[in-house]
């Protein structure tokens, strides 16, 4: 298929979520690949390996021992100046949350995807986002897809974007609803990926005429080493990494929109909006929820309501601004979290109060917690949500309530 | 016709979780009811047995068995148990799991573990992939056999696991595969009875997913491999066991030694340290 757009060319085929982001790492021709199995992450492994060993990918895989060992196989092989790759989920990512800190520690540009599921205990293997929002300050960039489309192009935008700023980047998309899901999907040529993603320019190269020390013990305060340079500290080393974090919105925007000239869809907004110009009464939510929350807008509106939605595809950094301007005209807020953080409330309505304070939007904000585990979130159920809130408008909220749990409790 | 509506081991069984989930042809089940059957000829108080599983098909056992169970993460089966035995040494431990369950991602605390040589039995079913995932190669998968990461067959060098305990200083250790019903079984009572760390390893058919990959696609036809190719060599250096895609198979019992167990060792050094600020 030619997009008439861009010019450019593509192939359409009927993927999965996991097939995607397999193909989005091999069209990102990574280098290396390091991985444990875990559902439902499993095809993403197996399609990569067989990649590998047709010859279609020139690669190294390696079928490690433990998510731990495959992150610090990446961490290292990008050191070592290749292009690394990794893919997980649920208990696999809470095992490899030390490595998680110590790759953006050491400022590298890997790229993981997060196939996302529930956390035990008790085990669980079904959807929700507790796993990423889990790791949500290990220093990562996080990108939630919608839809498989968006996790072949997240892939590759994401090597961009972490060559660019050296912050890691995960991309997370929800486990069953798309990684085992099919719908069509445009893969975009070898050769125009090519022009878009250049080859790896490590900024670590080891070299023995240049010898390097990585990740040495730092002290607190700057200080002066044997060359008698003036050395960060510990502190300004991680001030660095948050303003990295910071800086990376624009970069993200710039390349989002750079692969929209080429391939013809577009990721300059780091959010997407459906019927948000007349509307009133905001749903917010992030990754395959958003586009329930559609549905649920859509027998909203039909009953005469003003809503719209706000789908959330970057969480880290938070879209702070932008989410604010989008949020302008609304009254109220319903915010959908397909996680908890336990004693609080859901981590994307935290964000979004965060976002509004000291602004001068004035909307209400209430918080539903829902599909933990694998439990069904249906566009109903989102209406109603959205009614009550409404509702409690006038009637006003018992300060216990919120955030709401949308379970049989 | 006879017909056996209350099958002898199924006062052991949560009968309530049947059935079961493997899958016809898997081997997980003959080695369960061995296990149920060792601990009855080992004439063991039930209530003093806790059965610790990781996470995988074979993790499924602490479920599917009537004893105080445990279905803990991957890989940390043998830290759960471990824990089990230090808050209650009355207990007899039982770890029951995935080759790569206690090798691959917990394999960490298998060498340990039998280096500390603490009181724990470990039943470890050996299916040569990871069979809950979708047959994935893992540290047991012989060279050049499929599975679906190495869809042209492996190149990793594989664990032998009766080698590698036995190095690592376990006081009992054999091999046996499920075709072997009455061995595995009486091995199972010994080594339950036996203080320290003891090991048996379990060849088990996983038909769905290495099977297939193997050309062995019904439990059947890697019974018939079990059957053709497995040679009874007790007391075998555990060095010569490695095993390999469809070659021989030395199964029995390699080790059966004593040596002082944790406890043992603790006691002896406790008494003689204080034994000598007494004098
Ligand atoms: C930290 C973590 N990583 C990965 C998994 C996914 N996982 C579940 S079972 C399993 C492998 C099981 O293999 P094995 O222990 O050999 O048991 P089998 O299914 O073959 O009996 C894996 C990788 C997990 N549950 N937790
Ligand atoms: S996948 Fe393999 S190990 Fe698991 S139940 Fe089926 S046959 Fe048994
Ligand atoms: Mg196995």
């Amino acid at each position: 298929m030619i997009d008439k757009k861009s010019g450019s060319n593509s192939d359409i085929q009927i993927l999965d979520g996991n097939r995607a982001a397999a193909i989005g790492a091999k069209l990102s021709r990574v280098q290396v690949i390091a991985a444990y199995p875990i559902t439902p992450q499993t095809p993403v492994t197996e399609a990569l390996s067989e990649f590998v060993e047709r010859g279609e990918l020139d690669a190294q895989y390696i079928a490690v021992e433990s998510e731990h060992s495959a992150l610090a196989v990446c961490t290292s092989a990008s050191i070592a100046g290749a292009r690394a790759f990794t893919a997980t989920s649920s208990h696999g990512l809470a095992y490899m949350h030390e490595m998680l800190h110590w790759a953006a520690g050491t400022r590298l540009p890997l790229v993981l995807a997060c196939v996302n599921r529930a956390i035990g205990a008790p085990w669980n293997v079904l959807n929700d986002q507790q796993d990423s929002i889990s790791q949500r300050d290990t220093g990562w960039i996080q990108i939630y897809a919608r839809n498989n489309q968006e996790i072949l192009d997240s892939v590759i935008q994401a090597y961009k974007i972490a060559e660019t700023v050296y912050v890691p980047v995960m991309i997370c998309y929800d486990g069953y609803i798309l990684s085992h899901t099919e719908m069509p999907v445009a893969i975009p040529l070898q050769q125009d990926v090519d022009r878009f993603l250049p080859q790896y320019r490590p900024h670590t190269i080891l070299d023995s005429s240049n010898p390097k020390n990585y990740n040495l013990v730092t002290l607190a305060n700057p200080r002066i080493n044997a060359e008698g340079v003036l050395c960060h500290g510990y502190m300004e080393l991680r001030y660095l990494l948050q303003e990295a974090l910071q800086n990376s919105r624009e970069t993200i925007r710039k390349v989002g929109q750079e692969f929209g000239e080429l391939f013809g869809r577009s990721y300059t907004d780091l959010l997407w909006k459906e019927k948000m110009e007349d509307a009133d009464i905001v749903i917010v939510a992030m990754g395959s929820l958003a586009m329930e929350a559609i549905v649920a807008s859509k027998m909203l509106r039909e009953e005469g309501y003003k809503t719209g939605v706000l789908g959330l595809r970057l969480f880290r950094p938070f879209p702070k601004a932008d989410v604010l301007k989008a949020l302008s005209k609304s009254r109220l807020v319903v915010i959908f979290d397909k996680n908890i953080s336990y004693g609080s409330e859901g981590a994307v309505c935290s964000e979004i109060k965060a976002a509004l304070y000291g602004s001068q939007v004035n909307a209400a904000i209430r918080n539903f917690i829902v599909g933990l585990g694998g439990r069904d979130v249906t566009a109903r159920e989102m209406a109603d949500a959205v009614k009550k809130s409404i509702a409690s408008l006038t009637e006003g909220v018992p300060n216990k309530g919120y955030p709401e749990w949308i379970c049989h409790i | 016709m006879v017909t056996v509506t209350n099958k002898p081991i199924d006062s052991y069984l949560r009968v309530d979780r049947m059935p079961h989930i493997w899958c016809a042809g898997c081997g997980i089940g003959l080695a369960t009811s061995c296990f149920i059957r060792g601990i009855e000829r080992a004439g063991l108080d039930l209530d003093k047995i806790a059965l610790v599983s990781g996470i995988g098909c074979t993790g499924r056992v602490a479920g599917y068995v009537k004893l105080d169970s445990f279905h803990t993460t991957h890989g940390r089966a043998l830290p759960f148990a471990t824990g089990l035995k230090l808050g209650n040494p009355e207990l007899k431990v039982v770890v029951f799991s995935g080759d790569g369950d206690l090798a691959a991602i917990g394999g960490n605390h298998l060498i340990h573990s039998a280096r500390r040589n603490i009181d724990i039995t470990v039943i470890c079913i050996n299916n040569f992939n990871y069979g809950m995932t979708g047959g994935q190669m893992g540290p047991t998968t012989p060279l050049e056999a499929r599975s679906t990461t190495s869809p042209y067959g492996n190149f990793e060098h594989p664990f032998n696991l009766p080698y590698l305990v036995a190095a690592s200083g376990a006081t009992y250790v054999a091999r046996w595969t499920v075709l072997h019903l009455r061995q595995l079984e009486r091995s199972i009572a010994e080594a339950l009875a036996k203080p320290g760390f003891s090991f048996i390893e379990v060849l088990s058919p996983c038909p769905t997913v290495y099977g297939r990959m193997n050309k062995r696609a019904r439990g059947l036809d890697e019974m018939h491999y079990y059957q053709e190719k497995s040679v009874i060599r007790n007391g075998a250096d555990p060095k010569d066991t490695d095993i390999s895609l469809d070659g021989p198979i030395v199964v029995g019992k390699f080790v059966d030694i004593k040596r002082p167990t944790l406890w043992d060792y603790r006691r002896q050094v406790l008494d003689r340290t204080l034994q000598k600020k007494k004098a």
